[in-house]
């Protein structure tokens, strides 16, 4: 790599060629505040908040994408520069609803921290107002953008990552903001809830939407018997909410919260997760063996279903029917739990705990209701999560560590994996070579699906002589490009996993926000950290393959019969709806 | 995408508009010249540039040479508006004085008025005050006088004119032609915009002067593309060639020029006034008290400020005060 000599604030440093003042001022010891920025999504120069002075430049520039060239000197705190920075920071607070202390951002907003870091006290520019309308329309997200700053991170987010492109620049002047076309509400349209764009929102402009009250209502009311499920994600992202290090593992103290909260059982979507293993190996074989639509593609990840059902209607069919973990959880858990313990199926009342905020809008699917009653009654994200396990006081790190209840409470490493981009796919090959060749599998970890944010990974297994191509893929802009080959009938995939966010869920719509500048920060992207710590929750599991755990072969002796039988059938298989990308307006 | 939008003007918006996405600047470095369309180098040029190409080739660059300044060679058109007799594109040497184009060229001021200032450069320009008629004008010189080249838009202003209004009208321009990318232009140009409004409705502030000040210097100095760095400029200027019209609206709470509606009062010049009643029978809101043959009298209170009654005075009896 060709480097360069730059002074910054007098500092001489190497920087790389082709690297902006941005990143070579970190090399100095500065950290120059950020807004617009978002590493690797979003540099675009616009909030005016990094601006710095370049020696020989007329104007103060903009360090996020001023490139670093032999010999440059730079200044990052003049006078004028911390004048200009401060004015910019005004005027966007002049536009800004003081409202922090009712803002489910308060603690956690950049631009909070913006303010703060410049000194601001009392703001010169006083003016109107924006008043726009709140889209909280949909089960999933929030969209205020009366708290918008104008960053476009969640338009870089949804465009460049995602590939889905709702959300962009409308109107002119002070009536600029980001939203989708026409001011249509993202119930309306092709947006998949996936989440991504509230995860880079630096302020509250993008929310999940709040079922916190909901569930505490629901833990106060003795007529309610609470039951919790936890997804693989859950266990690793959670630390972070309480200054846990990136990627450690949090199960025990996670059930010893949730049952503090008052929970009346603590249960695991681990447990599902093998379950969903069970049924959707064998839904491979099945259609391997009788001709069935293929490639089958995994359908665990709403966003991603949404997706299909919005672009590839035609498609539907390589979705496996196999119910996600949550929804067979939701399904079991009011049919089959009722048997184990004598509690009244009507009486219960089913929360999860996703690292998703599209898992909101899976739940309240009609077609989810299986059971007779609502199969999930209610869907956190880990964020909100949190917030309730700061509410009750609870001091999480320093809590004991404890087990999951039965009969649901235990799952596999191959459950766990789940959390992360190729999971699905490895977890799913663990138990179909098994069951096919009868042999047990040499090495567990399947590397060559094991990938990282916005990677297609392919493998080839063989099974039993039999080559079996396979595929990987995360976020919905690889998606698209495996599904323009599934369209196109090039794809000679046998089964395909797609997950909609980038890693998996570890970076779901639901985690913990990861602010700008801890993303710079950090030596390693957050999400392959969370993956990481879900590995090594695998490797140290006593059990790696859901067709070991002993609760799902309970499952199917006392209760299911065979994977792919009559009651898997009803309860944990369903269907896909072909979408338009437009409720409202034209479809092109 | 560019859907007429002013800062397509500007070359990045122009290529970004091009590409098909929404008309926004990008910032420089990398100048199009290296990365420009589609990320390839690019030159954009304006099609004066390049008309002045073939008399260069045809002439040689001697011969062009000679018209002009030292710093700026050769012509340069004029979009001539506003209180001249004579409207259109001038083509003149660079050098030429502002007096010659308006007089000269322009055939003076209509009707007779009294010259008040020449504004140049389109929105992002200035306003030039009488005791720069007699200024050569090119590049440098209208930079050093407080306005700039520009678009080469040319705007005669008169006596009738009052100078925060004007501000206040190029505001509104930029801040509806503004792409809304970078907070300076977005909302700084929106509150400045919101000063000049309160300072002509006769709400304003000394305060508000050095708030208009601090904007200009904020929005100048941080703004992403020359539309926004620029937008100050009419203010700037004004403030400096005119601040005693702002003081008139602040302090005295009127407008010199009798423009600003609101600080606005008809009155009926007693020795004048018939007592026609004609001014009565057309207020429309009836605000004009008095009985035929004496003189009559405009209740501030009620008037809307709408000017029927001087419009239909036939005695030239009813001024604006
Ligand atoms: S978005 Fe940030 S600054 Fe705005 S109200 Fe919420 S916490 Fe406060
Ligand atoms: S939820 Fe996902 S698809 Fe919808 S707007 Fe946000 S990033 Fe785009
Ligand atoms: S909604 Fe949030 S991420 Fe999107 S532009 Fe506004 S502030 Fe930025
Ligand atoms: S990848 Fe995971 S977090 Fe993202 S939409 Fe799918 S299930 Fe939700
Ligand atoms: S200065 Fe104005 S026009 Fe230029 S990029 Fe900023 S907002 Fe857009």
């Amino acid at each position: 790599m060709a480097m360069v000599n730059v002074i910054i604030d007098g500092v001489s440093v190497q920087a790389e060629a082709g690297s902006t003042v941005l990143e070579a001022a970190q090399k100095a010891g500065i950290n120059i505040p950020t807004l617009c920025y978002l590493k690797d999504i979003n540099q675009i120069g616009a909030c005016r908040v990094c601006l710095v002075e370049i020696k020989g430049a007329k104007a103060l520039q903009p360090s996020c994408v001023y490139p670093v060239s032999e010999g440059l000197e730079v200044y990052t705190n003049t006078a004028k520069v911390r004048e200009a920075r401060k004015g910019v920071v005004e005027l966007l607070l002049s536009n800004h609803p003081s409202d922090c202390l009712n803002c489910v951002r308060n603690g956690s907003c950049e631009l909070q921290d913006l303010a703060h870091q410049m000194g601001i006290r009392k703001n010169r520019f006083i003016g109107e107002q924006s008043t726009f309308p709140v889209d909280e329309r949909s089960v999933a997200i929030v969209r205020d953008p009366n708290k918008c700053v104008y960053c476009r991170r969640c338009e870089a987010v949804c465009s460049k990552v995602q590939g889905v492109s709702i959300l962009g620049g409308i109107g002119r002047g002070f009536n600029s903001t980001v939203g989708p076309a026409f001011g249509h509400a993202l119930d309306d349209i092709n947006c998949t809830l996936c989440g991504q764009c509230v995860n880079v929102c630096p302020v509250g402009a993008l929310a999940e939407k709040d079922d916190t009250d909901k569930v505490w209502g629901a833990l106060a009311d003795d007529s309610k018997h609470v039951v919790v499920q936890f997804s693989p994600a859950v266990r690793v992202a959670i630390s972070e909410e309480f200054g846990l290090p990136y990627g450690t593992i949090s199960t025990g103290k996670l059930v010893a919260a949730l049952r503090r909260m008052g929970f009346n059982k603590v249960f695991d979507t681990n447990w599902s997760a093998d379950l969903t293993i069970m049924e959707e190996g064998n839904e491979l074989l099945d259609r391997i063996n009788n001709g069935g639509t293929l490639p089958m593609i995994t359908s665990c990840s709403p966003g991603w279903v949404k997706y299909c059902e919005n672009h590839y209607p035609e498609q539907l069919g390589h979705l496996s029917t196999a119910k996600s973990p949550q929804a067979m959880f939701g399904a079991m858990v009011k049919t089959y739990y009722p048997q184990t313990d004598g509690v009244d199926a009507a009486s219960i009342y089913s929360v999860s705990i996703m690292p998703c905020t599209a898992k909101k809008y899976e739940a309240a699917r009609p077609e989810l209701a299986d059971s007779g009653y609502r199969d999930v009654d209610a869907v956190l994200t880990v964020r909100e999560l949190a917030r309730m396990i700061k509410q009750a006081g609870i001091d999480f790190v320093n809590l004991p560590d404890e087990e999951c209840d039965a009969p649901m409470g235990l799952g596999t490493g191959a459950a766990t994996i789940f959390g992360t981009t190729g999971g699905v796919m490895e977890a799913a090959l663990r138990t179909v070579y098994e069951v096919v060749t009868g042999e047990t599998l040499p090495k567990l970890e399947l590397e060559e699906v094991r990938g990282t944010m916005g990677e297609i990974k392919e493998a080839t297994i063989d099974l039993n002589g039999t080559q079996v191509k396979v595929a990987v893929a995360n976020t919905l802009a690889r998606a698209k490009e495996i599904m323009e080959k599934v369209k196109a009938g090039e794809c000679d995939y046998t089964f395909i996993e797609i997950m909609a966010c980038p890693n998996g869920c570890v970076g779901g719509g639901g985690t913990p926000i990861v602010s700008s500048l801890q993303r710079r920060l950090l030596n390693e992207d957050y999400r392959a950290l969370r993956t990481k710590g879900l590995y090594n929750d695998d490797a140290n599991l006593p059990l790696r393959k859901s067709h070991e755990n002993p609760f799902i072969q309970k499952v199917y002796a006392d209760f299911l019969g065979e994977p792919l039988g009559h009651k898997s059938h009803e309860l944990l298989h369903t269907h896909y709806t072909p979408r338009k990308k437009y409720n409202v307006g034209c479809n092109e | 995408m560019g859907a007429g939008a002013f800062v397509c003007g500007e070359e990045t918006a122009l290529l970004t508009s091009v590409e098909g996405k929404r008309g926004e600047p990008r910032p420089r470095p990398p100048f199009p010249a290296e990365k420009g369309l589609w990320n390839v180098p690019t030159f954009v040029n304006n099609v004066e540039t390049l008309a002045n190409i073939p008399v260069i080739f045809t002439e040689g660059a001697e011969e062009f040479s000679k018209v002009g300044t030292a710093g700026s060679k050769g012509t340069k058109v004029f979009a001539m508006a506003g209180k001249v007799n004579n409207i259109g594109l001038v083509e003149v040497p660079m050098g030429t004085t502002l007096r010659e184009m308006i007089y000269d060229i322009g055939g003076g001021i209509p009707e007779g008025k009294a010259f008040k200032a020449a504004q140049t450069g389109g929105p992002s320009g200035g306003c030039l005050p009488e005791s720069a008629l007699d200024t050569e004008i090119d590049f440098d010189t209208l930079v050093a006088a407080g306005s700039m080249m520009g678009s080469g838009g040319l705007i005669v202003l008169d006596e009738t004119s009052c100078m925060v209004d004007i501000s206040k009208f190029y505001l509104e321009f930029t801040q509806d032609e503004s792409c809304g990318k970078c907070p300076p232009c977005r909302i700084g140009t929106k509150r400045m915009l919101e000063i000049l409004d309160k300072i002509t409705l006769g709400e304003g502030t000394m305060e508000d002067i050095d708030n208009l000040e601090t904007l200009a210097k904020t929005i100048s100095s941080s703004a992403l593309c020359a539309l926004g760095q620029t937008a100050p400029n009419p203010i700037l200027a004004t403030l400096k060639f005119f601040r005693d019209e702002y003081e008139a609206h602040i302090v005295d709470k009127t407008c010199p020029a009798h423009v600003c509606k609101k600080l606005l009062r008809y009155e009926i010049d007693a020795t004048k006034c018939k007592g026609c009643t004609l001014c009565a029978r057309n207020c429309p809101v009836g605000a004009i008290v008095g009985t035929v043959k004496e003189p009559h009298k405009i209740d501030a209170a009620k008037c809307i400020k709408c000017g029927a009654c001087m419009d239909n005075c036939k005695f030239g009896a009813i001024f604006k005060a």
